[in-house]
């Protein structure tokens, strides 16, 4: 059923991401979209891949903003996946049930095989998590690399989501965000963790790390000559003398 | 938001056929059904033609038509599978309802006199006429994001307009078919000034109803100040774009805005109230031109219901508010 789980997940997995370190290199989205390629939503629609206009569904997008005008403003690199709300309304709307969020982990899925691709799932996602692949008339969306956390068959520091564990900079963390102790929750309490979009009442899992406050500008202003009347003698003499 | 052609045409068309089966069945209740076998077979055959018409398109943008019916099994969360379950629901009471107009019913004083049994199937089939254009105000309604769909006057506007186009068409028929009633050509002209009102209140709350979501809120950078996409994260479309991109130009918007409202209310209350001015052929002829204009009219009316609707992922690639 689409309906939700009865109260909270047990685990509640999911992604912090520090947009004070993120350096925007588009790393975590590649390797995104190599893994899952061939992972549990493979395959990703390449459309006219070697064309003008190339284009396909990635689940992981890296935005980039300017904020603020003065010497406080600056760019921040802005990843953005699916955030497995603990409101998905992406599951609600979905009409034949492909759409679920799984009581034991809290991440938000699609049964390819059931989905008619009525795309309505995507119109309730505030946050453009979901992408129609036009190739399969099926909607995608990022996994939380349920094909990597779980899998036995890697090292267990490599059973990460591929965007954490290929982030140069260590900008993605992975963890279970319910547990009030895990390293991801206690990151969260630290850094001020935040929900994007709080007012749409969705309650996404992932939280954003704020940019870290700057300190004052490297080269202060000369502070204004006082207007003595030495100083003002002295203009005078200037403006006099400059005719 | 992308105004596609098949949910316009499948919005406008199920709710006029929703509309005329709901009234139809009114009639039948208020036992004011006129005793006319081309009436009723013409009637009949458009309110299910459009209803019918309007569910199939609906499925021409999915991915997967072939498994449509799987919508039928999420009623309890979601609206979309309510509305398919109330469809087809739908069409038992609707199917009885026909039968006993049809076949089974005993003209008297012009009116057809219904078996009990029959009436009550009309009864029912009126509920579930309502309950399915609820349901489809609903899918919209209930989609957050979208503020301009998710708020109180779009179940009421969907709700009005069925009806409105639904009282059109019964209006048209009836005169075209020699069959007039002069109460259901005063509620026609009722209902049209209602609905109109509707969609004037309407255009009011959503041009002046400030975002709730901003890009400062989508990015939670707003304490550094104001937010700029500096760089989008792809260079060309994605489905993102194409399907929660769209966007009207203000100017446009306000032309079409005047033209949906002369075509789809204005003119057809003008020509309603001269349908109940004149005499045979004229008022036929105005009342069947008020009908094709209103359905036109509200053509228009849901393409700028799409078009103008502002989705909050924009935020993420450039919009301000949405």
């Amino acid at each position: 059923m689409t309906s939700l789980p009865r109260a909270t997940t047990e685990r509640r997995l999911g992604l912090v991401i520090d947009l004070d370190t993120c350096v925007g290199c588009h790393a975590c989205a590649v390797n995104c979209r190599e893994w899952n390629a061939g992972g549990f939503a493979a395959p990703l629609t390449d459309l006219d891949p070697y064309g003008a206009a190339p284009e396909g569904v990635w689940f992981n997008r890296v935005h980039s903003f300017e904020a603020g005008d003065d010497e406080t403003g600056r760019t921040v690199y802005f990843p953005k996946s699916c955030l497995h709300c603990a409101e998905p309304a992406c599951v609600t709307v979905c009409p034949t049930g492909a759409s679920y969020k799984r009581a034991s982990d809290g991440i938000v899925l699609v049964d390819e095989q059931k989905c008619i691709g009525c795309k309505l799932c995507s119109w309730a996602c505030p946050y453009g998590a979901r992408e129609y692949d036009y190739d399969s008339g099926v909607m995608k969306k990022c996994t939380l690399c349920i094909d990597r956390i779980y899998n036995e068959n890697l090292e267990e520091s490599d059973r990460v989501p591929a965007c954490v564990a290929t982030c140069p900079t260590s900008a993605r963390h992975f963890g279970d965000l319910g547990d009030p102790h895990s390293a991801v929750s206690r990151l969260v309490a630290d850094r001020k963790g935040y929900d994007l979009m709080p007012e749409q009442g969705y309650r996404p899992t992932n939280k954003y790390l704020p940019p870290r406050r700057r300190g004052p500008p490297a080269v202060a202003p000369a502070p204004a000559a006082p207007a003595t009347i030495e100083g003002k003698l002295l203009q005078w003499a200037d403006r006099l003398l400059s005719r | 938001m992308h105004p596609a052609y098949s949910v316009i045409a499948f919005t406008v068309a199920s709710g006029a056929g929703y509309g005329l089966l709901g009234c139809l069945a009114a009639l039948a209740l208020l036992g004011r059904l006129p005793a006319a076998p081309g009436f009723a077979w013409t009637a009949l055959g458009l309110a299910f033609v459009l209803a019918t018409a309007g569910l199939l398109s609906s499925t021409l943008h999915l991915g997967h038509p072939e498994r449509a019916w799987r919508a039928f099994s999420q009623w309890r969360s979601s609206w979309l599978s309510r509305e398919g379950v109330a469809a087809l629901a739908g069409y038992v009471p609707a199917g009885l309802f026909a039968l006993g107009w049809l076949f089974l019913s005993e003209p008297e004083g012009g009116f057809a006199v219904l078996h009990p049994a029959f009436i009550g199937a009309a009864a029912v089939a009126l509920a579930l006429c309502l309950v399915t254009v609820f349901c489809t105000a609903m899918i919209y309604a209930s989609l957050k994001p979208i503020q301009r769909w998710h708020n109180g006057w779009v179940a009421p506007a969907y709700l009005m307009f069925a009806a409105m186009s639904g009282v059109l068409w019964l209006t048209a028929l009836m005169i075209g078919f020699g069959v007039g009633q002069r109460a259901v050509l005063w509620l026609a002209a009722a209902l049209i000034a209602l609905a109109g009102a509707v969609k004037l209140g309407y255009w009011r709350f959503i041009d002046r109803t400030a975002s709730a979501s901003t890009a400062a809120s989508a990015t939670g950078l707003g304490h550094l100040g104001a937010v700029r996409l500096l760089d989008p994260p792809h260079t060309e479309e994605n489905y993102l774009l194409r399907e929660m991109g769209y966007r009207l130009a203000r100017k446009h918007a306000a032309k079409l805005r005047r033209l949906a409202f002369l075509m789809g209310f204005a003119l057809p209350l003008v020509l309603t109230l001269v349908a109940a001015a004149v005499v045979q052929p004229w008022a036929a002829i105005a009342a069947g031109a008020a009908a094709f204009l209103a359905t036109a009219g509200l053509v228009i009316e849901r393409w700028l219901f799409f078009a103008e609707a502002k989705h909050a992922v924009t935020l993420y690639y450039g919009a301000d508010r949405a």
